[in-house]
């Protein structure tokens, strides 16, 4: 009873959110209203006792939307963000696409054979869970990762116009380097 | 929840309130003595500013965004507050979760909310400028952070907070065990309360910066929750690296109100001496001496823990 009133509020809560991301005019309301419909959407997985997930979405959410907050604002068409901005566009389109995308995932789950095996919750469900996921691929899994990250780390190295030689010069010996911004420790 | 649980509750409440009172009254004492003033009256001067911001006007820049300002306002006390939940009180917690250390680590985070939202909220150009400064500090310390808790976590083979505690009952403090996380934990403690050298999110140089335009009941929150938050990272690093409540001849609650004041002390004196640190500046040094020696930190506790001496 408990968990059932707990799943509504947040499920109610967590798409109530997702619609205010669009209703709102400005960006700051829209990013918090987004990381609410994701910390609602991650209280579930709390209920499944699946609690370390649960608590590092909620982590991992606050921390990622904060950053792409100030993405968003700088990014954004006016000054600093600070004019109300419209938050769609191409209406018909994405609307078509969203409810389509709903059904489908909606759909899916309600049509899946969940297993009904009643396992007993002395196993530790964040392990069970990785090891229902991933199965025999979890090394594969880890190392896609890791492979992941390098790309990121390459991508900046690669794209920025403040590359080695313009930090020590054509020989590399320049010290200190000259770099726009200083940093603490004198290099 | 029966009566000894909402007693228990309104009583660690009430510690917590009257640490982080003391807290910014050390604060003050500290100041007057610097600044030449007689400091036997600076100890209430919290109290005294404390009457004057309930009692005064709540003002708003036109074109400010209240609900933002005001939700991030009141998230930050209810943030520290909701991190105290898993701390182990003797022998068990309000709420011992299995994986507290987690739950900690969540809570802080909601700092960055609180104090983006008022910032932002807040429609002025030093309220920005101040939230995007703690942002990327946050930025700098969170990892390392992350590092020297899981390290703590590790030495002790759990994410419950008190097992980590028991885990050093008749052994060496994690303290000894492992001070490079230690030192990151107060370091990054400071940092998400802006206290110290973290202070430039509220900095003189932007005329206070996220609290610039903070007034009346909504100013006294949002600084009381600040200083709620230094109190939780004072009393979470007893149980992570202090031994929790152990200790010779007193009881355990004695020496955990013992522990938790002399960090509150030792952070709440070294925010007065350590001058501001530039979050440029202190982004190179996080990134390139405390993240590589968290990490070594780490490593070398896990050696310990395989080899069998932890």
């Amino acid at each position: 009873m408990f968990e059932a009133i707990v799943f509504w509020i947040c499920a109610v809560g967590s798409v109530a959110a997702g619609t205010a991301v669009f209703r709102v005019d400005s960006m700051a309301r829209a990013t918090f209203a987004l990381l609410a419909s994701f910390i609602l959407a991650a209280v579930p997985i709390l209920l499944l006792e699946l609690t370390y997930l649960g608590l590092v979405i909620i982590l991992m959410m606050v921390m990622e939307m904060m950053i792409m907050l100030v993405f968003m604002l700088m990014y954004m068409m006016n000054p600093a963000g600070l004019m109300p901005m419209k938050m769609v566009h191409n209406n018909r389109m994405s609307l078509i696409v969203a409810v389509v995308v709903f059904a489908v995932l909606a759909g899916g789950a309600l049509v899946t054979q969940w297993p009904q095996t009643g396992r007993a919750s002395t196993v530790e469900p964040t392990k069970a869970l990785g090891l229902d996921i991933m199965g025999p691929h979890m090394l594969v899994m880890v190392i896609i990762g890791v492979v992941l990250f390098a790309t990121m780390v390459s991508v900046i190295v690669l794209s920025t116009a403040h590359g080695r030689y313009d930090r020590f010069g054509d020989d590399l010996r320049t010290t200190p380097p000259k770099d726009p911004v200083r940093g603490g420790l004198g290099r | 929840m029966t009566d000894t649980a909402t007693f228990s509750t309104l009583a660690v409440v009430g510690l917590l309130v009257i640490f982080a009172y003391a807290a910014a009254a050390t604060a003050a004492v500290m100041r007057a003595r610097h600044a030449g003033a007689p400091w036997s009256g600076a100890w209430a001067a919290p109290a005294r500013e404390v009457a004057r911001l309930l009692v005064g006007q709540r003002t708003a820049v036109v074109g400010s965004d209240r609900l933002l300002a005001r939700i991030g306002g009141l998230l930050l006390p209810i943030a520290a507050i909701l991190a105290l939940l898993v701390l182990p009180l003797g022998s068990h917690a309000l709420n011992d979760l299995p994986v507290g250390v987690v739950w900690f680590n969540s809570m802080e985070v909601m700092a960055w909310v609180a104090v983006w939202m008022v910032g932002w909220g807040s429609n002025s150009a030093w309220g920005v400028v101040g939230a995007n400064r703690f942002l990327s500090q946050g930025l700098a310390y969170e990892l390392p952070h992350m590092f020297a808790l899981i390290t703590a976590a590790v030495g002790a083979g759990s994410l419950r907070v008190s097992d980590i505690a028991a885990a050093q009952s008749g052994q060496l403090w994690f303290v000894v065990v492992m001070p490079a996380a230690f030192l990151v934990y107060l370091i990054s403690m400071m940092g998400f309360s802006f206290w110290g050298p973290f202070d430039q999110t509220v900095g003189r140089d932007i005329v206070g910066g996220v609290a610039a335009q903070l007034s009346g009941v909504d100013r006294l929150v949002f600084l009381g929750g600040r200083y709620l938050m230094l109190t939780i990272g004072s009393a979470m690093a007893v149980p992570l690296f202090l031994g929790g409540d152990a200790g010779p001849l007193l009881p355990g609650w004695v020496w955990l109100v013992v522990k938790t004041a002399a960090v509150l002390g030792v952070l709440v004196w070294l925010g007065q001496r350590v001058p501001t640190i530039r979050m440029e500046r202190f982004a190179e040094i996080s990134w390139v001496v405390l993240l590589p020696v968290t990490i070594l930190q780490a490593l070398v506790v896990s050696i310990f823990v395989v080899v069998g001496w932890m």
